[in-house]
């Protein structure tokens, strides 16, 4: 039932992220100030989208872990922590490309990439601890802490730092203020939000089976050196 | 009847704390082992800073609250680390989480020690500071004191927490730095912001009184919950 499901999921992730490379690639205009880089945003926006989301829903996994101290809850808070923390990297990575293009530089710390960069070193951070312990049920506990406390940090960075320097632009997003973009414009973004969800999910679920499958062979391992 | 032992939980819970961090305090004033390297390590620094830039330009005085903080952070890394560390010998943490006091009068009571350690520290290193780089900051020092008590005992919440997490990892040295320091960066941020204005003459104003807030609410929020988490850490 769960092959089927990540096939499923796979399929309509790849499905959608054609069809909508060929539009953002062959249908939509250029931009008239930035010209065709402005098209990475198609990746930028829905990567940021999935990353802070799987951050959330650790945050969640992790807290439910704490007060059932059921494994699976851990498994599947490692699991979306390390497949967020991927979708961050993109984030990252695209941001830069494009900051060279329109801005001339790689970097610069303004608001939004130092709260990016954090959450990437706090979460980083999480996973280091994560292979530090080997004893599973300590691993969790530790862990799940880790995840409440640095996605409350992320809250506090990202509420400070708007007081601090920006030069990265405002949503540009009909959801706020209206938004600045053409309506053939957006649509693009969420489907590729859609597509990069299902993906997540795929990751998700295979890195969980992942997970289960170490812990059964680590108690078989404990068993037999019981004996 | 129902205040008075919520009464006496507190009164205990104060009791408790204040042993645990009487005790800690009295064992670190009699070898002065973390004291001693903590300090020496940040007039290391202080003295390294001025290879980094020339320290009689001007640039300095915009740069100044940086440096003060990255050498407080730094020496109390050196002071967190041995915080629950110190603990193992002889099993004495088994020995103070079998004791009747709670995780949490043991956080604050460790807590309470490291910051008053990494005070001594940090106000010999201002002094080192001011003598090498020539800074001013008689004009705000009450200002300036009360930054460094908020900045610091922001330090000492976060890393007295991860000194109790880490305690029992492989490589706890390298642990604790790689999570406490992305953690402490809005602090530090805002520690960093105040105390540049401030040694620049800037009294607390309608600019940075932002940051006090920022400071205050980190410290606040992450007492609380290190307090909360802080039975899940060491009991389980």
């Amino acid at each position: 039932m769960r092959n089927k499901l990540v096939y499923v999921l796979c399929l309509l992730a790849a499905g959608i992220l054609c069809w909508q490379l060929y539009n953002i690639l062959l249908n939509l205009p250029n931009e008239k100030d930035q010209g065709a880089i402005y098209r990475i945003v198609y990746f930028h926006v829905p990567a940021i989208f999935t990353g802070f989301m799987g951050f959330f829903v650790a945050l969640g996994a992790s807290g439910i872990y704490l007060a059932t101290r059921n494994l699976k809850y851990d498994a599947f808070a490692a699991a979306v922590t390390e497949v967020s923390l991927t979708f961050a990297t993109i984030v990252l990575a695209t941001g830069m490309i494009w900051g060279r293009i329109i801005w001339g530089i790689w970097w610069t710390w303004d608001a939004r990439l130092t709260t990016m960069l954090v959450c990437w070193l706090i979460y980083a951070g999480y996973l280091m601890l994560r292979r530090a312990i080997d004893e599973p049920t300590q691993r969790a506990r530790l862990s799940a802490v880790v995840s409440i406390f640095g996605c409350t940090d992320i809250l506090i960075v990202w509420k400070s730092i708007e007081w601090w320097r920006t030069q990265h632009p405002a949503p540009v997003l009909s959801v706020r203020d209206g938004g600045g973009m053409a309506p053939g414009m957006e649509s693009p973004i969420y489907w590729n939000w859609l597509a990069l969800m299902c993906l997540a999910a795929v990751l998700v679920m295979i890195r969980m089976r992942q997970e289960n499958m170490a812990r059964e062979i680590d108690s078989l391992r404990r068993m037999a050196h019981s004996y | 009847m129902g205040t008075t032992s919520v009464g006496s939980f507190f009164g205990s819970f104060l009791r408790d704390t204040l042993a645990i961090a009487a005790k800690d305090l009295r064992s670190e004033f009699r070898t002065k082992e973390a004291l001693n390297a903590s300090f020496a390590f940040s007039v290391v620094i202080l003295v390294l800073f001025s290879f980094a830039f020339d320290p009689s330009s001007e640039q300095l005085q915009t740069i100044s609250g940086g440096l003060l903080w990255l050498v407080f952070s730094f020496a109390g890394a050196l002071i967190l680390n041995r915080s629950f560390a110190r603990e193992l010998q002889n099993d004495c943490l088994d020995a103070l989480i079998s004791s009747p006091a709670p995780a949490g009068a043991l956080f604050l009571g460790k807590a309470v020690a490291n910051f008053v350690l990494l005070m001594i520290v940090e106000l010999a290193s201002l002094g080192v500071f001011g003598i090498f780089y020539d800074s001013r900051f008689g004009a705000q020092l009450g200002s300036i004191a009360l930054v460094i008590a908020l900045g610091t005992w922001g330090i000492t919440v976060i890393g007295t927490m991860f000194s109790a997490l880490t305690v029992n990892l492989r490589m706890r040295e390298m642990m604790l730095p790689t999570l406490v320091y992305p953690l402490l960066i809005p602090a530090l941020m805002a520690a960093m912001t105040l105390t540049t204005d401030l040694m620049n003459g800037t009294p607390f104003g309608k600019d940075n009184t932002i940051w006090l807030r920022v400071l205050t609410g980190f410290d606040f929020i992450y007492s609380i919950l290190a307090v909360v988490f802080i039975d899940v850490v060491l009991i389980g």
